[in-house]
């Protein structure tokens, strides 16, 4: 990007070698180094792009001198790219958008879909962020020192967003939808292998393996939503779970925790457990503990009260819950799971109530069935 | 590349203030005044006032080629300047840098360049 | 007595003039053009700048130590700057009169302070 200077001209570029490599892999097998070689394919055709406007003779010199540098360089490029699509001076939602179109290929029309807004209106938010970044200056650089944790910050949040969106939306009549969470995986690898030993960053990709690891089990025959204590673990993914420990080992060695190993962890919790019943609750209610710690969120808090359930009971969960309810209020899953302390607590008409108050505020249309089937209808 | 900094303001002065707020007030003037010297110095900031407050303000207005003036700011709003500063930098990420070092809100905008217009207006 | 001028508009304003054509565009700028090529000869408008859409624009806030950088202006509201100028004259009155003087949309009045 620094080469050339252009974003619109960069981007073209490496989206034109995505798709000469999608095209050549599957022939000539995929080379040892894919991120070298899309680089390298990239520059080859920013020459020819560059060529043809005399006004950049000087940076086509530039940039076919770089090419005796080497791979370093090239993975720098790409890096930068994701730095400044995944900037914070730019709106979240077109953060992720730019880096789907930027970095993982993405056409705006499927971006569009992925997102469930209109073609246009995702076409505008990717216009206004580009115009931003050309305007305000937003340079192509990767942050470093005391700069780079915040900023490495940022790029997680846009990934993990992206893995929710997609991984939430999955086995809903999505066939349409190109599938975000895979992508999601792909680019926090890529951003492993570019920006080795962060630990946080081997703790979102550990984070993400372990649920897609349980995917397969998510949604029943019938494609209706199945959630974590009904699930059959023995359609878990046991070679995939393996892995991601594997790497939330490689991430804990480092000995900088962060909310992405807790999360992680907490998933690997559930992973390892044979049943529902004979999770390590008490090892999941200290690791949200952790994370409150860091990250003080209703969320957490919330996700929290569901193991407290299993260790001190559903009446002493259903007060931390309600404690919630000024934070929380819209939020379907704080209504879902209070539906669920009360069932336990057999207030069936609360639950009922609470769970209507769910249906009416969540949009995801698994989600919907689930609540829909548990109301009776 | 020139941007400018719009700085957050209160809407009363500090000798409005008492106790733990007005100290806050008072040390966070010390600090802006630390910060102007410290980037005037080091030549990154090329303009820049504090303002009186809102009440201060006044507006002139054309509404149907009618002139009015009105006592205040036309922007409504809870938030007022309260002091801006012209910076010439490498880029955003230094413009924010120094943002981050500023004891209160601050807004960062990009100027329009007119240098070509002056020079196409010489020559 | 220094004083700022801010150039200040509506969201519709600034809609109008994302969609002016090119001439409609380029006569507003001379207007504008004029009035401080004008009052820099007089020696009365001593800086100022045009700044970007508010597309373009960044927020830094929050405590020391926790700094968060966002997207958009920190005043939310329906108004936008887009300009402003520093002048220098003998009182209010005289930066009323080019405030009145300014051809295009509302313009504040800003005494600086003295530090």
């Amino acid at each position: 990007m620094r080469i050339l200077g252009n974003f619109d001209i960069a981007e073209e570029v490496v989206q034109d070698s995505l798709v000469t490599a999608l095209e050549r892999w599957p022939d000539q097998g995929i080379p040892d180094n894919p991120g070298a070689w899309l680089m390298t394919t990239a520059r080859r055709r920013a020459i020819d792009l560059l060529r043809r406007d005399r006004r950049y003779a000087e940076k086509v010199l530039i940039l076919e001198r770089s090419s005796v540098v080497g791979d370093p360089v090239e993975a720098d490029d790409r890096l930068r790219l994701i730095f400044t699509c995944c900037h914070p001076a730019l709106p979240q939602e077109a953060q992720v958008a730019l880096t789907l179109r930027a970095v993982a290929g993405f056409t705006t029309q499927e971006i569009a879909a992925a997102f469930l807004v209109s073609e246009p209106a995702m076409a505008q938010r990717i216009v206004r962020a580009k115009r931003k970044i050309v305007a305000a200056n937003i340079p192509y650089r990767v942050p470093e020192g005391a700069e780079l944790p915040a900023r490495l910050e940022a790029v997680l949040a846009v990934l993990y967003l992206m893995f929710n969106e997609g991984y939430l939306s999955r086995g809903t009549g999505a066939g349409m939808r190109r599938d975000l969470a895979d992508d999601a995986l792909w680019l926090t690898r890529l951003l492993d292998r570019l920006l080795p030993s962060q630990a946080e960053v081997l703790g979102l990709l550990a984070l993400m393996k372990l649920h897609l690891a349980r995917s397969a089990a998510r949604f029943d025959a019938a494609g209706e939503m199945v959630l974590l204590p009904e699930q059959d673990r023995s359609r878990w993914d046991q070679e995939a779970i393996a892995e991601g420990l594997r790497t939330l080992d490689t991430a804990a060695l480092m000995r900088r925790p962060g909310p992405y190993q807790l999360q992680a962890a907490i998933a690997a919790v559930h992973a390892e457990a044979p049943s529902w019943e004979t999770t390590d609750w008490e090892q999941v209610v200290t690791l949200y503990d952790a994370l409150l710690r860091s990250a003080n969120s209703p969320v957490v808090r919330l996700n929290r009260a569901v193991a407290l359930s299993h260790v001190r009971g559903a009446q002493v969960a259903l007060g931390e819950v309600n404690d919630l309810a000024l934070a929380l209020g819209d939020y379907h899953l704080f209504h879902a799971t209070r539906a669920e302390l009360l069932d336990e607590l057999g207030e069936a008409a609360l639950a009922t109530e609470a769970r209507r108050r769910a249906l009416e505020l969540c949009q995801n249309p698994a989600e919907r069935a689930l609540l829909l089937r548990k109301l009776g209808h | 590349m020139k941007y400018v900094l719009l700085f957050g303001g209160t809407m009363e002065g500090a000798d409005q203030l008492e106790g733990a707020a007005k100290e806050q007030t008072m040390a966070d003037y010390e600090k802006s005044g630390q910060w102007f010297e410290k980037y005037s110095k080091s030549g990154k900031i090329v303009g820049g006032h504090e303002l009186q407050g809102p009440s201060t303000a006044t507006t002139v207005s054309r509404r149907n080629g009618k002139v009015t003036v009105t006592d205040g700011p036309f922007i409504e709003s809870k938030e007022v300047i309260g002091g801006y500063a012209e910076i010439e930098v490498a880029d955003l990420d230094e413009a924010l840098a120094m943002a981050k070092e500023w004891p209160g809100t601050v807004e960062i905008r990009p100027v329009v360049d007119h240098s070509q217009d002056q020079e196409r207006a010489r020559s | 007595m220094k004083y700022v001028l801010m150039f200040v508009g509506t969201q519709e304003d600034q809609d109008r003039w994302d969609r002016h054509s090119k001439e409609e565009r380029a006569a507003a700028m001379a207007a504008a053009g004029q009035w401080f090529g004008r009052y820099m000869g007089d020696g009365k408008v001593v800086g100022g700048e045009q700044l970007q859409g508010p597309h373009t624009v960044t927020t830094v806030r929050g405590p020391s130590g926790n700094r968060v950088v966002v997207d958009g202006p920190f005043i939310e509201s329906k108004e936008i700057i887009g300009g402003f100028a520093i002048v220098e004259v003998k009182d209010r009155d005289e930066a009323l009169e080019m405030a009145k003087a300014w051809p295009s949309g509302p313009v504040e009045v800003w005494p600086a302070a003295e530090r």
